[in-house]
């Protein structure tokens, strides 16, 4: 069925159009494959809203027959629809704005809500906006994506000695989810990865996440191992987490279930790492939520966020049955638990949870934000997410095919990267000098990971990805947000590189909701927004007073005109 | 001195709750006024606490390794000491109960404190707020209000300021016969004129109507109030209180006023709750904060269960009330209480913030104090326990007041002049006693004990130091600064003041603040330009000269405001993630690392990980401002300093 079979009515006169911060709105409602346009008719070249059909979470219509009563619109009384009728339709975004559109006429209403309904829960991802988004100022040629696993090994020096990149995986057999490259330790052969790989669920064997710049201590990530009941073992698995030791004496595994869960999880065929088996690697339990408890966790706090009427008792009451927060200390704490066993105790980690492709990305992404300056970059940011997301493997269709709003019963929607960006967003409200990108950044992946022109959140993993000719048939976000066109609005004015791990404090006191994200459509949200405008207007304004050359990013850099005071000073005492 | 039981104690331990392994050793000092406790480190370091500070000092069985102390400011700072000996405890324990409750106002520390001020600048201090000059600041209509002497020499209302704004209109026969209607002769006065509407706020306190009184004199009053608005055809009455408590007023003779007797007026409640109250839920709060090692569902339920930000909301609902009836509908408002001096005040004081720009200035905040506050008889003695007494009357009125202004900060943060550490300081002034301004209860009381001419006024210290608390974002042209604040009273927009009430949380330091990183930018690069300027003089001058000048080398560089760039510290402190999130969910054993990796440390399991030498310092970034003043014996020092 052709995309354009779903579109009944595509173009309706005298819609009123109500959005947050501006007054209704009269103009013309038209339905694209993609995009719903709504334009004042005034103007009839700039779009008032361009929507993404992608985008709607859910919509909700009323129709109000209203036969009998007398019309005053001289365009009702040509006929062309029934006297008098109209309908509404709320439309429920995935990032959580929400619209109203007032349609004329009972039937175009309707329809219009029945191809939205179509159209915006296309399961089909050739048919998805990216694969026709063709923007003039963008070509399809050149690399797609910021690096690979082996640019991402020449990069790093310390890798190689003892660590290796391993094409074992290049035809997807291996591990269906994991990119074709990965970073192994060198003395494990291919073989004994392939052997590795069957001990562990969905053949995630443990891959290299992180290396500390410090020490060399990395983090590992894998899935559950496949003990079962009767207490299986796997030399080569063993031996490869032996090889990742290299010969110190103590590592440890952070298993983001409870112990009990994770004895659960022998029944059917999971499990974990037995002591008896892997002698030298401690287990720490850290138990996180995961799956359809976290969507529903989202679901409450959104609904929560959006009764304005609540009273403060009701309102504490609601933020802290959604839990929302809970999880965000929770993934901030078994981070910081994770980068304490680096740093300060100078041990390797092994995360994993069962499938390895959610909890577990999350707390080694935010580890290595906490340790490793690079990530804090905004390219850095972008690599991080590029290789700890979507390389590794986190099913992004699956999770990101519903927001808060979606009545739809719940399949494999779970906002693990969303609770990625909040956690993010924390650490950059704490550490507000710390991290070089800004909440806008935070803001516009929160958007694009749901609903996007560009192909990067597409799919479930790079065989899909490849299956699909995503990277020669749609653009990267990534690069996009890279270009200097975006200018400063991704930066952060105040950035000043350290070279120290930033710890997050988990106090829930400490902790806030993410008022940006969550109450972003709010005038609350907007003085919020003013604010930092005039933070970065002082910023610039005292670098150009302090003579500072406009490329300056770093504030640190007001040393640097010192010089030629000095100079002067100099001068002034050989007079 | 004669209350000091033990002057020193050697060896105590002051220690670090959230951070055991920071627990310093060092000795502590009684003195009359401070105790202090000096570390036994190479750097001396010194810590202060003001005994007029300290709400509550409360010493716990003495355990294998001492005894341990646990000393409760009234600024939410927490001290836990642990004093070797517990003959020496009880001793320490015993003075400083005693000496945090002063008996009378003689020994207040304020009557102390000396900054070597010579006598003509301290009389000069007294004078930097004048109220006279705020008054005609506001702009009022010579023609519709007017000065009375009618509380001449507290006549009238010895809980009043001497000279009070009233309707040219109202007769002295009006003006005494409504002040003895209302209950302790606090009758309606001006308290601000909106010069953009002509409405104005006045303040009083509850009428005496009971069940059916009257009095055609307080009825002309409020008419009177009504015409001096020229356009306006009713007024506002706002009663600050629940509904159910005003009407329980009824039965003592008290209450509210009838809209049968006064024409044109609408009455509307407000609910603030009570002082008692107030403190009841204050406490609860300050628990939530001083909670160890709190689950996400502890700390929210726990917020939910003190009542606080319902208790905020009320204030500043009423404030809003307030100032949209006199900015939009351009109608006066008469607000009361029970008694006048407290929801009264705060509610005419939320107002004026969010009508007026100037109040949001760091001297108009200082002007707002003094009017609505000192001026108009809140009384702080009671209220912040400034003298041994009745702990009933202890409540936080002015708390609730700065907290409100700071949650309208966080709604509008380029509107005002000031920082959150302005508010904050304010706050432990308020309390500490040192200087004269909030002593007493009213201003006939300050007279009668002479404070201006035997104590310091507080507001020229604090505006000499205003660059400390400056707010970077403040901009006079910015559209958030003009006019009325109208800001959103949802549920969401409340927060958790963690700077006032999370201050164990926030010694840590692990914050860094970019408002200091804007001040800083500020600073260095206004001192750029006038190094530069000076330079150039100097050149001139030299060039001029063209002889070898006196080798007087500017050595102001060196003075420069340097942004601590931290190496080999770490940012933050680390936590003991290891600790933090222990779960009741499933057996310890598993949550712990099973075999120490250090034998010698026995001790403190969760100290396992942390044993690494690196010794994790701060980068605390609020050392930029501290360099700003380098006299070390700066007088806000004397009260807690952590130098």
């Amino acid at each position: 069925m052709e995309l354009s079979e779903h579109i009944k009515t595509a173009n309706v006169e005298d819609v009123i159009l109500k959005q947050p911060f501006h007054p209704p709105l009269k103009g013309t409602l038209c339905i694209t494959s993609h995009h719903l346009l709504f334009s004042d008719r005034k103007e009839e070249s700039s779009w008032q809203l361009l929507l993404l059909i992608r985008n709607i979470d859910a919509i909700e219509k009323s129709v109000e027959n209203l036969f009998g009563y007398p019309s005053y619109t001289t365009k009702a009384s040509q006929g062309k629809r029934p006297v008098g009728s109209s309908g509404t339709i709320t439309i429920k975004c995935k990032d959580l704005l929400i619209l109203q559109l007032e349609i004329p006429g009972m039937e175009e209403c309707l329809n219009i809500a029945s191809s939205i309904e179509a159209l915006s829960t296309l399961e089909s991802v050739k048919e998805m906006y990216p694969f026709f988004y063709r923007p003039s100022h963008l070509s399809l040629q050149g690399p797609w994506g910021l690096s690979s696993t082996e640019q991402y090994y020449k990069q790093t020096e310390r890798l190689w000695d003892s660590w290796r990149v391993s094409k074992v995986n290049s035809d997807y057999s291996v591990c269906p989810s994991y990119p074709c490259a990965v970073i192994v330790p060198r003395e494990v052969d291919d073989d004994m990865v392939v052997r590795a790989a069957r001990f562990r669920q969905g053949g995630r064997f443990p891959v290299l996440s992180y290396c500390h710049h410090r020490n060399r201590m990395v983090i590992m990530r894998s899935s559950q191992p496949l003990t079962g009941a009767n207490r299986k073992r796997c030399k080569e698995d063993e031996l490869l987490l032996q090889a990742v030791l290299d010969g110190s004496e103590l590592g440890y595994i952070v298993d983001l279930r409870s112990a009990q869960q994770a004895q659960q999880a022998r029944m059917t065929g999971g499990g974990f790492e037995s002591k008896t088996c892997y002698s030298h690697w401690k287990r720490l339990h850290r138990y996180h939520e995961r799956g359809k408890m976290l969507q529903e966790s989202l679901i409450k706090l959104v609904e929560a966020c959006g009764d304005h009427s609540h009273s403060v008792d009701r309102w504490l009451s609601k933020l802290e049955n959604s839990k929302w927060l809970s999880h965000v200390h929770s993934a901030l704490s078994t981070a910081g638990l994770v980068a304490e066993c680096l740093e300060r105790d100078g041990h390797s980690v092994l995360v994993h949870g069962s499938e390895g492709t959610d909890s577990t990305l999350l707390v080694t992404s935010l580890a290595q934000l906490i340790l490793d300056p690079a990530s804090r970059t905004l390219s850095g940011f972008l690599c991080l997410l590029e290789r700890e997301w979507i390389q590794a493997g986190h099913p992004f269709q699956q999770r990101c095919a519903h927001s808060a709003y979606s009545h739809a019963r719940l399949k494999q929607e779970c906002p693990s990267f969303l609770l990625l960006l909040d956690c993010t967003w924390q650490l950059w409200r704490q550490f507000p000098l710390a991290l070089e990108f800004s909440e806008a950044l935070l803001l516009r992946l929160a958007q694009e990971v749901y609903a996007s022109e560009y192909g990067t959140f597409l799919c479930n993993s790079e065989q899909e990805r490849c299956a699909l000719g995503v990277k020669q048939n749609t653009h990267c976000l990534f690069q996009s947000l890279l270009r200097s066109g975006n200018g400063e609005q991704y930066l952060n004015p105040l950035y000043e590189r350290t070279e120290l791990a930033i710890w997050p404090s988990v106090h829930p006191q400490s902790l806030q909701l993410w008022t940006g994200l969550f109450l972003r459509w709010t005038e609350y949200a907007q003085n919020i927004v003013e604010a930092r405008e005039e933070l970065w207007s002082i910023v610039k304004e005292h670098r150009e007073s302090a003579g500072l050359e406009r490329n300056y990013y770093t504030l640190s850099t007001h040393c640097e005109p010192l010089t030629p005071f000095e100079n002067l000073m100099d001068e002034l005492t050989i007079l | 001195m004669e209350h000091i039981r033990t002057p020193k104690v050697e060896n105590a331990r002051m220690i670090n709750n959230l951070t055991p392994r920071k627990s310093m050793v060092g000795t502590l000092y009684l003195s009359s006024t401070h105790t202090i406790f000096v570390e036994n480190t190479e750097a001396r370091k010194e810590t202060w606490v003001l005994h007029s500070l300290m709400s509550n000092v409360e010493r716990l069985p003495t355990n294998p390794s001492g005894s341990p102390l646990i000393i409760r400011c009234k600024n939410f700072h927490v001290y836990r000491l642990l004093i070797p000996e517990e003959k020496d405890c009880i001793d320490v324990h015993a003075s400083l109960t005693r000496l945090s409750r002063p008996e009378r106002y003689g020994e207040l520390f304020c009557f102390f404190y000396n900054p070597n001020l010579d006598k003509e600048l301290r009389e000069k201090a007294w004078g930097f707020i004048d109220l006279k000059a705020e008054f005609s600041r506001m702009g009022i209509p010579r023609n519709l209000w007017h000065v009375t002497e009618a509380n001449h020499e507290y006549r009238l209302c010895d809980t009043y300021p001497s000279e009070l704004f009233v309707p040219k209109s109202a007769s002295p026969a009006v003006i005494v016969g409504s002040a003895k209607f209302r209950s302790r002769g606090r009758l309606p006065v001006l308290s601000y004129f909106h010069r953009d509407t002509s409405a104005s706020i006045c303040r009083s306190s509850q009428p005496l109507s009971g069940f059916s009184a009257r009095s055609s004199d307080d009825e002309q009053m409020l008419m009177a109030i009504m015409k001096s608005n020229p356009v306006s055809e009713f007024m506002y009455v706002v009663d600050t209180r629940p509904k159910l408590n005003a009407m329980a007023n009824r039965a003592a003779g008290k209450g509210y006023e009838n809209e049968d007797h006064y024409t044109n007026i609408k009455l509307q409640f407000t609910g603030i709750e009570n002082i008692h109250v107030m403190r009841n839920s204050q406490q609860k709060l300050i628990d939530v904060g001083g909670l160890a090692a709190p689950s996400m569902s502890d700390f929210l339920w726990g917020l939910e269960n003190s009542g606080w930000l319902k208790h905020i909301k009320a204030v500043l609902d009423a404030g809003v009330f307030i100032a949209k009836a006199l900015s939009e509908d351009g109608v006066s408002v008469l607000v009361h209480c029970s008694d006048g001096w407290d929801r009264t005040a705060q509610a005419c004081s939320v107002a004026s913030v969010l009508l007026d720009p100037y109040y949001r200035t760091i001297k108009g905040l200082m002007v707002l104090i003094e009017k609505d506050w000192v001026s108009f008889g809140h009384k702080f003695s009671h209220r912040y326990g400034h003298l041994d007494g009745d702990p009933k009357e202890i409540s936080p009125v002015m708390d609730q007041f700065l907290e409100c202004v700071w949650q309208l900060k966080q709604q509008f943060p380029c509107a005002f002049e000031f920082n959150e550490r302005f508010l904050i300081q304010l706050h432990t002034h308020i309390y500490s006693c040192q200087y004269g301004n909030f002593i007493g209860n009213c201003q006939k009381e300050r007279r009668d004990l002479k404070l201006q001419e035997r104590t310091h006024s507080f507001w020229p210290h604090l505006w000499e130091k205003r660059a400390e608390y400056t707010n970077p974002l403040y901009r006079t042209d910015h559209s958030q600064t003009q006019g009325v604040l109208k800001p959103l009273t949802t549920a969401y927009c409340f927060k958790f003041w963690k700077g006032m009430y999370g201050r164990e949380e926030k010694s840590m330091g692990s914050n860094q603040s970019p408002a200091d990183c804007l001040n800083a930018v500020r600073e260095e690069s206004q001192q750029l330009e006038e190094e530069l300027s000076t330079h150039q003089e100097r050149l001139a001058q030299l060039k001029e000269k063209k002889a070898p000048g006196e080798r007087k080398k500017p050595n102001k560089l060196s003075e420069r405001v340097h942004r601590p760039v931290p190496n080999d510290v770490e940012l933050g402190s680390p936590l003991d993630y290891f600790a933090t999130t222990r779960s009741e969910r499933h057996p310890p054993s598993f949550t712990l690392p099973l075999e120490p990796a250090a034998p010698s440390r026995s001790g403190d399991p969760d100290d396992l990980l942390t044993c690494s030498d690196l010794e994790s310092g701060v980068a605390d970034l609020s050392s930029h401002s501290s360099s700003a003043g380098d006299d070390a014996k700066d007088s806000d020092d004397l009260i807690n300093t952590d130098a």
